[in-house]
């Protein structure tokens, strides 16, 4: 197999040239899709039998959720790249990425907290997957506490790295552990997405949230990697012209 | 369209509130982190053009 | 190989017994806060007793956390965590000798204080094997656990909370897993499957979080 696209991949000229053209796509279709998806969700989508409207909360929560753990694996996948090939990129990537992740928590909390009240009558029932939601933003705040920690650069990230590697393979134990320990403590009553009865109209706009959702998180990943890449690589020829380059358009 | 009217949109069947401010907190905070990067990229190329202005000077 | 790790033992434990003091902190720590429980929600006995599970390992967890602040620090300081990096022997093998030693002396003094606490806390005797055993699986996860988050802030001035912050979330399956089995043999149910799993996670942490410590210190000490 031909690995040199990969070892390309590594070059930070190589990426700022390519993500700068992907970009614009990747922020069309981020935006078309969420418009799409979430126009669907809340005006055409049916109301379901039990919740009627308060489910349309679910084309937001999910796709955000979904994306929230997605996101630790991105990192921790960086996090394996920085620490077997020692690929700068990666380190970026996975620093870059923490917070937008630690966001996405925090918007699938809100949004289960705020369907919480017609469902269950609280704002917040320690529900399983709640929980592992709220562990999971504060696994979150551990990579960002640690990365702004250590002031040396490459070892902030390689530290990150570590830790990231190490959350990922404990996130599934600490799922099954909430989910076991919710069982045990309170019968779910009511489980916040039944996806047997969902019909076709109500899952079809949620994959179409949950795509705009995936092409959002690369598009916000994608310009706070860019503006880090230009600013490691400052002393570079590329990266002065590139900014010499915009400078000037701007005024 | 699974609504009738633009007044039962609104009201999502007693639900509007908590609808409403979910997909309205949630809006605010991908707005936010879009917004976030796009800043911080002007903020650095303002500093930039600012050094690049005194470089010249001296 | 396996006299590198005596050795490592002998000196580790011969280091934590010339400070009595640090040893004992800990053990004071975890006493205290089980003591602060009933002045805080009242002494009826019997909602002590249904809420003596979380409370005894929630007070071990942090007792470990607490005595975990300084695992490396005194190595770091005088230079023999570079010599550690720098030796022939696998690194893994020699932090796991270190974790081990400090489990010896912090995590096990914690299984044999327990069971006095649980009795002022009004568990009752027959719960006591499940309180030991859970205790005697628990500990070490949290020490090895631990000792990941202290070998990467242990270059930093004010590791503690930050290593608090890291290490907690991942102690959630032990503490769910602990006070499973408290609970269920608290009600007279077998806490044989809880014991079981908390024994697995105990296997995977002394296997694999080695790994993660050296590859910690690594980082810490190339700074």
């Amino acid at each position: 197999m031909n690995w040199t696209w990969f070892h390309k991949l590594g070059s930070p000229k190589w990426f700022y040239e390519i993500s700068g053209r992907w970009l614009p796509w990747l922020a069309v279709a981020a935006g078309v899709l969420m418009v799409v998806g979430l126009v669907w969700g809340l005006a055409f989508a049916p109301p379901e039998r039990y919740q009627g409207d308060s489910y349309r909360i679910i084309y937001i929560h999910v796709p955000a959720a979904f994306l929230a753990q997605a996101c630790y694996i991105t990192m921790a996948l960086a996090g394996a790249v920085s620490l077997i090939w020692k690929m700068k990129l990666a380190d970026v990537a996975l620093q870059q990425a923490a917070p937008i992740g630690a966001w996405l928590c925090f918007i699938a909390l809100v949004t289960g907290a705020i369907w919480g009240k017609p469902t269950w009558g609280t704002y917040w029932v320690w529900d399983a997957r709640l929980t592992s939601m709220l562990i999971l933003l504060f696994l979150y705040f551990g990579v960002i506490a640690l990365g702004q920690a250590i002031s040396n650069r490459d070892s902030s990230a390689k530290a990150c790295a570590v830790l990231a590697l190490v959350g990922a393979v404990n996130i599934p134990i600490i799922q099954k552990s909430v989910e076991w320990w919710n069982t045990l403590h309170q019968p779910a009553t009511f489980k916040i997405t039944g996806k047997a009865s969902m019909s076709a109209e109500m899952w079809l706009p949620l994959l179409i949230s949950v795509l705009g959702f995936y092409c959002f998180f690369v598009v916000v990943l994608l310009l706070r990697m860019r503006l880090e890449v230009l600013k490691r690589e400052s002393r570079s020829s590329w990266a002065k012209a590139e900014v010499i380059r915009q400078v000037e358009a701007r005024s | 369209m699974s609504f009738d009217s633009f007044q039962d949109f609104l009201a999502m069947g007693k639900h509007g509130a908590y609808v409403w401010s979910a997909y309205g907190i949630s809006l605010a905070v991908v707005a936010l982190n879009i917004a976030m990067p796009i800043l911080a990229k002007r903020r650095y190329l303002q500093d930039e053009a600012r050094r690049l202005r005194r470089e010249k000077k001296s | 190989m396996s006299n590198v790790f005596s050795l490592l033992l002998a000196r580790e434990s011969r280091l934590l017994f010339r400070r009595p003091a640090e040893l004992a902190n800990p053990l004071v720590f975890f006493a205290i806060v089980i003591a602060l429980f009933p002045l805080a929600v009242g002494p009826e006995t019997e909602l002590l007793q249904n809420i003596s599970p979380g409370l005894i390992w929630v007070a071990a967890l942090l007792a470990v956390l607490l005595s975990l602040d300084g695992l490396f620090r005194s190595d770091f300081e005088d230079g023999s965590l570079e010599q550690w990096v720098l030796s022939p022997h696998p690194l893994p093998l020699l932090v796991l000798a270190k974790v081990l030693a400090h489990w010896a002396f912090s995590g096990l003094a914690l299984v044999v204080l327990a069971p006095l606490l649980a009795m002022m806390l009004g568990l009752p005797v027959r719960c006591l094997p499940v309180l030991l055993i859970s205790l005697l699986l628990g500990t070490p996860i949290l020490s090895l656990l631990g000792a990941v988050g202290a070998a990467l802030t242990v270059g930093l001035k004010r590791g503690g909370l930050l290593l608090a912050l890291l290490i907690l979330p991942l102690y959630i399956p032990v503490l769910i897993l602990g006070t499973g089995a408290l609970q269920a043999s608290l009600q007279g149910l077998p806490a044989v499957g809880q014991l079981l799993w908390l024994a697995c996670l105990t296997a995977l942490a002394v296997t694999f979080t080695p790994f993660a410590i050296a590859a910690g210190l690594k980082i810490s000490v190339a700074e």
